[in-house]
């Protein structure tokens, strides 16, 4: 199918099938936010630095961990584009390698903590009562304490690592994901069309599945796409303050930490891996700001 | 009346349960996720016997629950224990780094709030004008600021290129331990002492720090501001107050604001709370002797007892911010009372 012929199908007026009838609506929402250049530079930066790290490989011939003590803290140069820190190493090549180790912990902490916090909002919300009390109660706790805080002080009594981070950033992160699912939900249960399911002898587990939780998606994707940036720059706070991922990986914010002795001097070392956290933290922000104006227009 | 003490006491048990949850979640990091923590206060070369010891006397040989009995009645005592590195008191340490955090997060909330709610105005008044888009940005680039980079950069800048302002520390060397200790906070004890020459010093450090964590917490009021703005604009009474020709002036100041600014006690009290965790961060970098520094060496040392004190007290002024919010708007908002 070609794309002229694909827009008029996505945008006829009557849908002949439900498949048309959903691409239509989200080819409808593209173009909304097609519109919005903020979001769509967002968007271009974002696909770029995923693009850029996984064909690290193909850009760069320099190794992320091959030292060269003869070359070190080099200015940047047309060998080294962004020169090299103080082993001698290619900043290039570790701030392409550098973004897989960021892109990946932010996309499992996310794939891992969206569901389940959605899960915990949905029935917590549904099922109200005592579940409901026990299940918000637990959040709360979990809400009482800064995100970083609480993700350091796990580290500490984990080792800290690349591991011991992800696990303290998802057990940081659900919190806010089920207060919104659970709000959502509320709108959601009271109307119609559930009390139309549970008539139908639908079981409670079923409507939460199919029926309720379906409609919190869209604002937890907004919720997500702007929980990615303030995922990056906790993962390179933590990175930085040395219980993160440790220094000879070329995770940005450990890169900062390492690269902070000598920074008066050679200020580029650490200036390149800050410029790439600030970029790709304010590129996730921008989109999900886009994102929040198209699926979730009350907010606004 | 009888309503108001009934969600009253219901407010004030669901505090109760969030910090007993603290203390959980406390006890679990300091006593049960560690693998040994005898092993990791005494050191990890210590003879088996020292270690032994340790145990029976730090209560690790007792079953869980009798664990977390001890564990909390401690706290609940005020004994948070010592340092392992320098045997000082968690309690006096902290009692001696908090007024620092706090000097710098008062300082900081003020610049933010000063600056931030007229933006989120301006903001809202001019939705979809090129003012918003300016505003929207600075704001989500203020979201997206990874604190520690913009302070190297801004020591790199002003302190060591330019040379305008003075660089990490809270004073000069000068003026250390020049003022009598009052409050812990320079500021407001060479103020009290009447030594303006250390009191200026002492604001000249503050300028980085306060403006950093300002930009950060400013971007949240600024956010804010706008949507409880654009929100009360559109009402009816707003209309009203239009038709009956009054200037825009008085419509957005007089009209509109009183409501705004109920809402935005919430926000500024949660802001503050918030500051305590840009504080980590940029303590670290200006090398700030508050709570935050005080939180990342002992993380450096694997020195537990100050980690889960310091932990545990920003655990409890987040709840108290957000209990005090709570209580606030209830007061002020009549539609809640």
């Amino acid at each position: 199918m070609t794309t002229q012929t694909f827009r008029e199908w996505a945008l006829d007026e009557t849908p002949s099938s439900r498949r048309q009838a959903s691409w239509g609506r989200r080819y409808r929402i593209w173009l909304n936010l097609r519109s919005n250049p903020l979001a769509m530079i967002g968007l271009t930066i974002i696909l770029l630095t995923v693009i850029v790290s996984l064909a690290a490989p193909l850009i760069t011939v320099y190794d992320p961990g091959a030292q060269n003590l003869y070359n070190k803290l080099a200015f940047p140069s047309s060998e080294h584009l962004l020169g090299t820190d103080e082993l001698g190493r290619d900043v290039f090549a570790r701030i392409l390698y550098g973004g897989r180790v960021t892109l990946g912990l932010v996309v499992a902490v996310v794939i891992l903590v969206a569901p389940v916090g959605l899960l915990i909002g949905c029935i917590s919300g549904y099922l109200g009562g005592l579940a409901d009390t026990v299940l918000m109660r637990v959040t709360d706790v979990f809400l009482a304490f800064p995100r970083l805080v609480l993700a350091l002080a796990l580290v500490a009594a984990l080792t800290p690592g690349i591991e011991s981070a992800f696990i303290a950033i998802s057990l940081t992160a659900w919190p806010p994901y089920a207060r919104l699912a659970r709000a959502e939900t509320l709108t959601i249960r009271n109307s119609d069309y559930i009390a139309a399911c549970r008539l139908t002898g639908a079981s409670k587990f079923r409507i939460i599945l199919r029926h309720v939780a379906p409609l919190c998606v869209p604002s937890l994707i907004v919720r997500a796409t702007l929980d990615m940036s303030s995922i990056i720059i906790t993962a390179a706070s933590l990175g930085f303050l040395g219980m993160g991922a440790q220094p000879p990986s070329p995770e940005w914010g450990a890169m900062i930490s390492t690269a902070r002795r000598f920074f008066y001097e050679q200020w580029w070392v650490a200036a390149v891996p800050g410029l790439m956290i600030f970029v790709s933290s304010l590129a996730f922000n921008l989109l999900g700001d886009g994102l929040r104006d198209v699926l979730d227009p009350k907010q606004t | 009346m009888k309503r108001r003490a009934k969600t009253l006491a219901g407010i004030l048990s669901s505090v109760f349960i969030t910090l007993f949850g603290l203390l959980v979640v406390t006890f679990l990091i300091g006593r049960v996720i560690p693998i040994d923590p005898a092993i990791a206060a005494a050191g990890d070369q210590a003879p088996e016997a020292v270690i032994r010891a340790l145990r029976t006397e730090m209560g690790l040989d007792q079953p869980i629950w009798v664990q977390f009995y001890r564990y909390v009645v401690q706290i609940l005592h005020g004994d948070f224990g010592a340092s392992n590195v320098s045997h000082n008191l968690v309690t006096s340490d902290i009692a001696r780094y908090f007024p620092a955090t706090f000097e710098l997060a008062v300082l900081a909330l003020l610049v933010s709030s000063l600056l931030g709610v007229p933006l989120g105005v301006w903001a809202a008044v001019r939705q979809g004008r090129l003012a918003d888009q300016v505003i929207r940005v600075v704001c989500l680039a203020g979201h997206s600021l990874p604190t520690f980079v913009f302070a190297m950069l801004s020591l790199l800048i002003f302190y060591k290129t330019l040379d305008w302002l003075p660089g990490p520390g809270r004073q000069s060397i000068f003026y250390t331990d020049m003022v009598p200790v009052f409050t812990g906070m320079i500021t407001v004890d060479s103020a009290i002492a009447g030594d303006w020459d250390a009191f200026f010093d002492a604001l000249a450090h503050m300028i980085q720090p306060v403006c950093i964590l300002g930009y950060f917490s400013m971007a949240y009021i600024t956010r804010m501001s706008r949507a409880f703005m654009l929100h009360a604009l559109h009402d009816e009474y707003i209309i009203t107050a239009r038709a009956k020709g009054l200037s825009p002036a008085t419509v957005i100041w007089k009209h509109a604001f009183p409501t705004v600014a109920v809402q935005l006690v919430t926000v500024l009290a949660l802001t503050f709370a918030g500051l305590l965790e840009g504080s980590v961060v940029t303590e670290t970098v200006f090398e700030w002797p508050g709570i935050g520094r005080y939180l990342t060496n002992a993380l450096k040392n694997g020195d537990m007892n100050p980690v889960i004190g310091s932990t545990l007290l920003i655990g409890v002024i987040y709840v108290s911010f957000n209990l005090l919010a709570d209580l606030l708007y209830r007061l002020l908002d009549p539609r809640v009372r």
